[in-house]
């Protein structure tokens, strides 16, 4: 039988596990009967530490709550529930926490269900081969990518398509849980599984992950319902606040992206240059025409995090105008004094990020100089340990609070602090250092899957 | 005419994409203004490089989206997100300088029959 003869009902409950949904949205939809739960749940927006460190930026409790009712509804229906870069960096200590969660939810619930787990972190070894036969290489604007930076990576994952959550839901799971996923892979994958068209497919998913930030007004923590037919695709949000218009959800396709027509992922790139959104509803979009451009040999993308040393950081703030005036020049010397006050071997970096002169554009801000009344200063250190990005902290704070430039007149300090204690331990700090992809790998074996009863 | 983009149009954004990228989303009030600003061309590569002090070559492109009366631009982060010295982590206050950006526009209907 032609399962694509009838519409496939998927049901996005929010952008990312963790950052919650109304049950009013979330139970319209499941008396929808959906064919499928999907969420994504993860993204590199947080920055690198959480891939670094192995944190997950999602709240444990959180993550519980949307993970729970999720879980409940899509065992009540029988349907697939799949669940894209769990622990929001998908490697595999990500993934893990998501695991004891829906580990913890099967017991509380007494739901069980067959789960496949499927791994996206790499063997920094198996990449620097690929990267000696030339099969790997950097994306735009990101570092070469050499052996010693993937080896330096704490966590070093792949994006994964469609494949392994395809091989995971014919093994017969009924949770899918991935390791970092290209975010319309967890709701395309079920589709395609069932003969669906891959161009819309993707399309679709490509909505359903951010879930209602389509909708007008948008968010990113509300549940969008979409529809898959054999030559179209429907959204619609199940919050009656919001719709979907045929601008909001072709706007849409922007966000985040460099190139809103073509947009590639692992074996492939969507492609929208002749989409068509038209109006179903005064609530509900239809899009028609997308396209899949099949790459030839199959990429995917890479993703390494690497700590670069200890952080502590100071805020205070000042609003004299005496101080002001002479800023950047009292910065300087303090950088200087406080070298001065520490050991030669110290290893360091020391920054004063001004808030009201340029904190947020950094020096691509075009304003100078400072316009208003008060400036707000982060002191931010990093050092090979934390107990020696303690003392740059501290002596830096010291420096500065104390620091006798030309013309004071407020004898007593320089620096209000909103806090006791003033400087904060940070830990270890991270940056991206590989950001590329990988050719030539086989698109299913390099995802590991396991599988396990939960429950029961 | 002497506009503002912030007048012109309805949103005005920045945000990631990816870690190495920063990407500004300018969508226009309506058709017509769309049409005036892709023709006038007010918005190219020289113009992002100079409001964001960066050089020409870092610019990566300007796309025009009529579905979303909407032009895209794609640079090279200055510095990646989360790297040292890097003060926008998300990218999402980055759109600024655009918001003020004052340029010449053709009014609708003027020149025509000209």
């Amino acid at each position: 039988m032609d399962m694509t003869q009838s519409e496939l009902k998927i049901l996005a409950p929010t952008g990312i596990v963790g950052y919650g949904f109304p049950e009013e949205s979330f139970y319209a939809g499941v008396a929808l009967k959906p064919d499928v739960i999907a969420c994504d749940a993860g993204s590199t927006d947080p920055g690198p530490y959480y891939l670094g460190s192995g944190h997950p930026f999602t709240n444990d409790t959180a993550v519980k709550r949307d993970l729970t009712l999720m879980l409940k509804a899509a065992r009540q229906l029988d349907i697939p529930l799949v669940i894209g870069t769990a622990g929001g960096s998908g490697a595999d200590v990500h993934v893990a926490r998501d695991v004891g969660i829906l580990r913890a939810i099967a017991k509380e619930e007494g739901l069980t269900f067959r789960l496949a787990v499927i791994s996206a972190e790499l063997d920094p070894g198996k990449v620097c081969a690929a990267l000696r036969e030339g099969r790997v290489e950097q994306l735009e604007g990101a570092p070469p990518i050499t052996e010693d930076e993937l080896q330096a990576s704490s966590h070093l994952v792949a994006q994964m398509g469609i494949e392994p959550i395809i091989r995971a839901l014919d093994d017969g799971a009924q949770v899918v849980l991935c390791g970092r996923c290209y975010d319309p892979a967890a709701f395309a994958a079920p589709a395609i599984r069932l003969g669906y068209d891959k161009a819309l497919a993707f399309h679709l998913g490509k909505l359903l992950e951010c879930a209602t930030i389509s909708a007008t007004p948008g968010s990113g923590a509300d549940c969008l319902m979409g529809y898959l037919g054999q030559d179209y695709f429907r959204v619609e949000p199940l919050n009656p606040a919001r719709r979907c218009t045929p601008l909001s959800v072709s706007a849409h396709t922007l966000y985040e992206k460099s190139n809103p027509y073509l947009l590639p992922g692992p074996g492939g790139t969507l492609d929208i240059s002749a989409s068509t959104f038209t109006a179903d509803t005064d609530r509900a979009v239809r899009v028609r025409g997308s396209r899949y451009i099949q790459e030839e040999v199959s990429s995917v993308k890479l993703e390494g995090a690497k700590p670069t040393g200890y952080r502590t950081i100071s805020i205070c703030g000042n609003r004299d105008p005496l101080f002001i005036a002479r800023l950047d020049g009292i910065l300087e010397e303090v950088k200087k004094q406080t070298a001065e006050n520490l050991s030669a071997s110290f290893q360091y970096r020391l920054d004063f990020i001004v808030y009201g002169r340029n904190g947020v554009m950094g020096d691509q801000e075009p304003g100078t100089g400072v316009r208003s009344h008060e400036v707000g200063i982060v002191i931010d250190v990093i050092a090979d340990s934390q107990e020696e990005a303690n003392a740059v902290c501290s002596v830096a704070r010291s420096t500065l609070l104390h620091f006798g430039y030309e013309g004071r007149l407020a004898t007593a300090g320089n620096l209000a602090f909103p806090f006791s204690p003033s400087d904060i331990q940070m830990g270890q700090a991270y940056e991206f250092n590989v950001y590329g992809l990988l050719r030539g790998e086989d698109a299913l074996s390099l995802f590991p899957r396991t599988y396990m009863v939960l429950g029961g | 005419m002497q506009v503002k983009l912030r007048e012109i149009a309805s949103v005005i954004r920045s945000k990631n994409a990816g870690p190495y990228e920063l990407t500004f989303d300018v969508l226009l009030k309506d058709a017509d203004t769309f049409e005036m600003v892709r023709k006038s061309n007010v918005i190219n590569k020289q113009m992002i490089a100079s409001l964001y002090r960066i050089p020409e070559s870092q610019v990566l492109g300007i796309v025009y989206f009529p579905n979303a009366c909407a032009v895209k631009a794609t640079i090279v982060r200055p510095i990646p997100s989360g790297a040292w010295g890097e003060r926008d982590v998300y990218g999402a206050q980055q759109h600024g300088p655009l918001l003020d950006y004052a340029f010449e526009l053709e009014a609708a209907g003027e020149g025509e029959g000209s």
